[in-house]
């Protein structure tokens, strides 16, 4: 009797936590259905640019994959999503359209921005040291172990054991002192 | 004694080679602009959209052209500076309200003053990146010929204006 009585209470109760269940999915779906709603312009928006001339897209791409955007200057500006590297990202995409090479575009960004905006710069007198500075670096650092080797070579030959240290050596070799 | 100078002369080459790197600004990227005519426009004015500006207007004069908008942080830095420039009088301070809207743009200058002679006003950036403008504010410094002569990257301060940009505005003016 305890038992039936305290299901009939727990029933009510059980079903009151399932009719708020329900309010809670039909609110958490209705928010879902706002956000979707909300969210359709803004993704029609991002998805204009994949609806450009492919041919345009994948030469911006290569091209932009090459630059240096100035604002955060380890992104290229393929990757950059600050609002420069969009305005850059239009101006080339302007650029191919209007029919311009692609070394044409790197003149018009370093004819702006300097050397500084690719990402391999070009060698020339001032970008001699950094071009050839780890070559130069790396056959100082041969030269210099040849040199060491050789005069320790030198060294060991100069010096040979005399009889008594060799004696010696083996005495202690053998350990009879 | 070499086998101690040799490793002492490699750190204090080093050391000098890290101490110039790491006070560097990696920021300021220098300008190939430097030395070429300033790239030319005409853009509406930010106060009135009838009139028009172009760097040709302001050819036989030593003059500054401040790239600035609403939302830059930094701007609000130098802005008294710039205030207190154009008091003096030195040299026509113009403006480029660079891709802000333009009641913020003249909203701002309403709050925080108005140094510029005008401003031309940039919306959609075109001209900030015919001027490589990578970081709001900048400031070229353009000579009589409508030649660039200098350029300051970020907020303009005290010493810059006074150690560099002044002497260089009495220098060209001669």
């Amino acid at each position: 009797m305890i038992r039936s009585r305290r299901e009939a209470v727990a029933t009510p109760g059980a079903r009151s936590r399932e009719a708020l269940a329900g309010t809670i999915r039909r609110a958490i779906g209705l928010v879902a259905a706002v956000m979707a709603l909300l969210a359709t312009p803004a993704l029609a928006g991002e998805a204009a640019p994949l609806a450009e001339d492919p041919v345009v897209e994948k030469r911006l791409n290569a091209i932009s994959e090459e630059l240096r955007c100035l604002v955060c200057q380890n992104e290229s500006l393929a990757g950059s999503r600050a609002d420069l590297a969009q305005d850059l990202r239009r101006e080339i995409r302007n650029l191919i359209k209007q029919g311009k090479t692609d070394a044409e575009i790197m003149d018009f960004m370093v004819g702006r921005y300097g050397d500084f905006v690719r990402y391999r710069p070009p060698v020339k007198p001032t970008t001699w040291l950094l071009w050839g500075g780890p070559f130069v670096l790396g056959l100082a650092g041969v030269a210099g172990l040849v040199a060491y080797l050789r005069r320790r070579g030198r060294r060991v030959d100069e010096n040979p054991l005399s009889d008594e240290d060799r004696k010696r050596a083996e005495a202690l070799l053998e350990n009879k002192p | 004694m070499t086998r101690f100078l040799v490793p002492l002369g490699l750190f204090l080459v080093l050391a000098v080679f890290l101490a110039i790197g790491l006070n560097r600004d990696p920021r300021e990227v220098p300008s190939p602009l430097i030395g070429k005519p300033a790239p030319a426009f005409r853009l509406e004015q930010l106060a009135d959209p009838a009139k028009t500006f172009s760097p040709e207007d302001m050819k036989g004069k030593v003059w500054l052209l401040n790239v600035w908008a609403s939302w830059c942080v930094s701007c609000r830095q130098e802005h008294p500076l710039l205030v207190e420039f154009a008091r003096r009088g030195i040299a026509p301070l113009v403006g480029l309200d660079y891709k802000d809207a333009r009641p913020d743009g003249l909203g701002w200058l309403r709050q925080f003053g108005n140094p510029y002679m005008l401003s031309a006003y940039d919306a959609d950036g075109r001209v900030g990146i015919d001027y490589g403008v990578y970081g709001v504010p900048e400031t070229y410094l353009i000579d009589k010929a409508g030649v660039i002569r200098h350029k300051h990257i970020g907020p303009i301060n005290e010493e810059a204006l006074s150690k560099k940009i002044v002497p260089m505005i009495a220098e060209l003016n001669k």
